[in-house]
């Protein structure tokens, strides 16, 4: 038996992935306990997608190159993010709907657009991302876009909790309404495309959502859910690139798989409303 | 209470609605500081629309609305999510956001929160989370929230819909000492009796306002039944709407003498206050 911390020891690409995706799990989950909260779940998977045709204009333009993906996938993520709100409020379409069609397109354009000049390997870099090669400057991306995420979280959470439980009441006293869910529409795509850099377009959601998902069962409070759901990304990336390197797995399916295990596990064993805990719970107590 | 000069709020020709179709047809009238105000009016009348209208919910479609100071308004259905993991003493302490703003800490301002509590009733309530109150004590969780706002005025939608009759009477006890305290109390309601026992003054709707004006004066037979008659249109196919009608009184669906009475409090009316004060009206301007 090896021991786990061994490859993290030996091999620098396995501490740098560390590295990224641990920045990752500190920044995303709380954004994701947002978005479960506001049943926004699916929502951010969409603009997962949106992130693709952006990222692709950008490798179109100057190649493989960090900034040009960045740059090329935080303004579709937000445009998309924008649109959608906005097709919801000027059209009969609900914002479910919208965000799907802008998915599916999003998803196909990007697709072609990267294969328009792009290799087999580099589709599959943009869909599932490569965490095992994280150089300096993504590296950097990451650790900024997790203080940067922290950081706002801090300043805006009263009215963001606000803007989650009573919107109608933020807005009678208070114009931060607006200005805070952009803001935090913004948090989510920034952390998206770092997810992108790490996970891929597919599975960058992972890490922000089933962490998240998973907390719901451990914690009763806001503050509580989030701290669950950073610990629980954070064992999942350790767990994961592990496991990947152990047996020779694709790490990022391997991260998320196994944030995936530990939301069974929470599901089943979890203290707040976890299947066992109903299944054992005894008679009824004193009225 | 709170700082600043009482204001009246004067709505001049004002129109809200949705899709074009209003559901507040050119309203006139002051509200003056210290009234306690019922909306009544049958469903779909624009009680909950100018509510909604006054704190600026929805846009104005025609005239203006004149209001200065902070308004408090306790909407109808409530808005709030249940299920997001959030304790009593945290909702209640939204009230505080004038004062305490982002950033604030709520430390110093604790006690004050927790006497909002006590106010009505939820003492021990406070580390409960929101999702485990019943419909009452949750009614009454936003009450302290009113409470902690502290505002000169204070708007409150079909406050008491659901709500069992303890609670009621206690929720209603809090809205008669914020009249004694001077704030200006407008509520959307359909119980008549309540209105008839504890609200001095009446504002019938129904999309056109009917009457206003003393209570037992404006919820005469002759009214409600006019407000019921006005009510159950909708018209597709309505016109503009170019304000002659409304111009000229004797074109109006609305007699003149039960047309919006320009607030006529001084004329001889005066109403009992459970806490015994007696305050005459001042003469409307």
């Amino acid at each position: 038996m090896i021991d786990p911390f061994t490859p993290f020891i030996e091999f620098g690409f396995m501490r740098r992935a560390l590295a990224g995706c641990l920045a990752l799990s500190v920044s995303a989950p709380p954004v994701g306990v947002f978005l479960m909260l506001r049943r926004m779940s699916l929502m951010s998977d969409a603009m997962a997608h949106a992130i693709l045709p952006g990222a692709a204009a950008g490798f179109l333009v100057a190649g493989l190159s960090l900034p040009a993906m960045t740059v090329g996938g935080l303004v579709a993520g937000l445009v998309v993010a924008l649109l959608a709100g906005a097709v919801t409020r000027s059209t009969v379409l609900r914002e479910d709907a919208s965000l799907a069609a802008f998915y599916l397109i999003s998803l196909a354009g990007g697709v072609l657009l990267v294969s328009l000049r792009g290799s087999q390997v580099d589709l599959m870099h943009f869909l599932f991302g490569s965490v095992l090669a994280l150089d300096d400057p993504t590296l950097y991306l990451l650790g900024g876009i997790s203080t940067l995420t922290l950081l706002t979280l801090a300043v805006m959470y009263r009215p963001l909790v606000m803007e989650c439980v009573d919107p109608v009441f933020l807005r009678s006293v208070s114009r931060a309404g607006g200005p805070v869910h952009l803001a935090f529409l913004g948090l989510v795509v920034v952390n998206l495309v770092g997810g992108f850099q790490a996970l891929g377009t597919l599975l960058a959601v992972g890490l922000m959502l089933l962490p998240a998902v998973a907390a719901r069962f451990w914690a009763r409070d806001l503050g509580g859910t989030m701290a669950a759901a950073v610990l629980i990304a954070c064992l999942s990336s350790v767990c994961g690139l592990g496991l990947s390197y152990r047996f020779d797995l694709p790490s990022g399916p391997a991260i998320v798989l196994t944030a995936g295990a530990f939301y069974l596990a929470s599901m089943l064993a979890g203290p707040q409303g976890g299947l066992l805990r109903r299944l054992v719970r005894g008679g009824h107590l004193e009225a | 209470m709170s700082a600043g000069e009482p204001l009246p709020i004067r709505l001049h020709g004002l129109t809200l609605g949705y899709d074009r179709h209003p559901a507040v047809h050119h309203l006139d009238g002051t509200i003056r500081p210290g009234d306690l105000l019922a909306l009544a009016g049958p469903n779909g009348a624009g009680k909950s629309t100018l509510l909604k209208g006054l704190i600026g919910e929805i846009p104005v479609l025609d005239g203006r609305i004149e209001a200065g100071g902070a308004i408090a308004y306790l909407p109808q259905a409530d808005t709030i999510d249940r299920s997001f993991p959030l304790t009593v003493m945290d909702l209640a302490a939204m009230g505080l956001w004038r004062r305490l703003g982002p950033w604030r800490s709520l430390r110093r301002a604790e006690a004050g929160v927790r006497e909002a509590l006590a106010t009505v009733g939820l003492s021990g309530f406070e580390a409960r989370p929101i999702g485990t109150l019943s419909g009452g004590q949750l009614r009454r969780a936003l009450f302290a929230r009113l409470i902690l706002q502290d505002c000169r005025t204070i708007l409150l939608d079909e406050p008491f819909t659901a709500i069992d009759a303890r609670t009621t009477e206690d929720l209603l006890g809090l809205v008669r000492r914020w009249h004694g305290e001077g704030r200006t109390v407008v509520a959307a309601l359909h119980d008549f009796g309540q209105i008839r026992s504890h609200f001095p003054a009446t504002l019938l709707l129904a999309r056109e306002p009917v009457a206003w004006g003393p209570t037992a004066e404006v919820l005469s037979a002759d009214n409600l039944a006019r407000a019921r008659r006005l009510s159950e249109a909708w018209d597709e196919e309505a016109r503009p709407c170019d304000g002659s009608r409304h111009a000229a009184p004797s074109a109006a669906p609305v007699p003149p003498e039960v047309r919006p009475h320009r607030h006529a409090h001084g004329d001889g009316h005066r109403h009992d206050h459970p806490q015994g004060h007696d305050h005459p009206h001042e003469t409307a301007a």
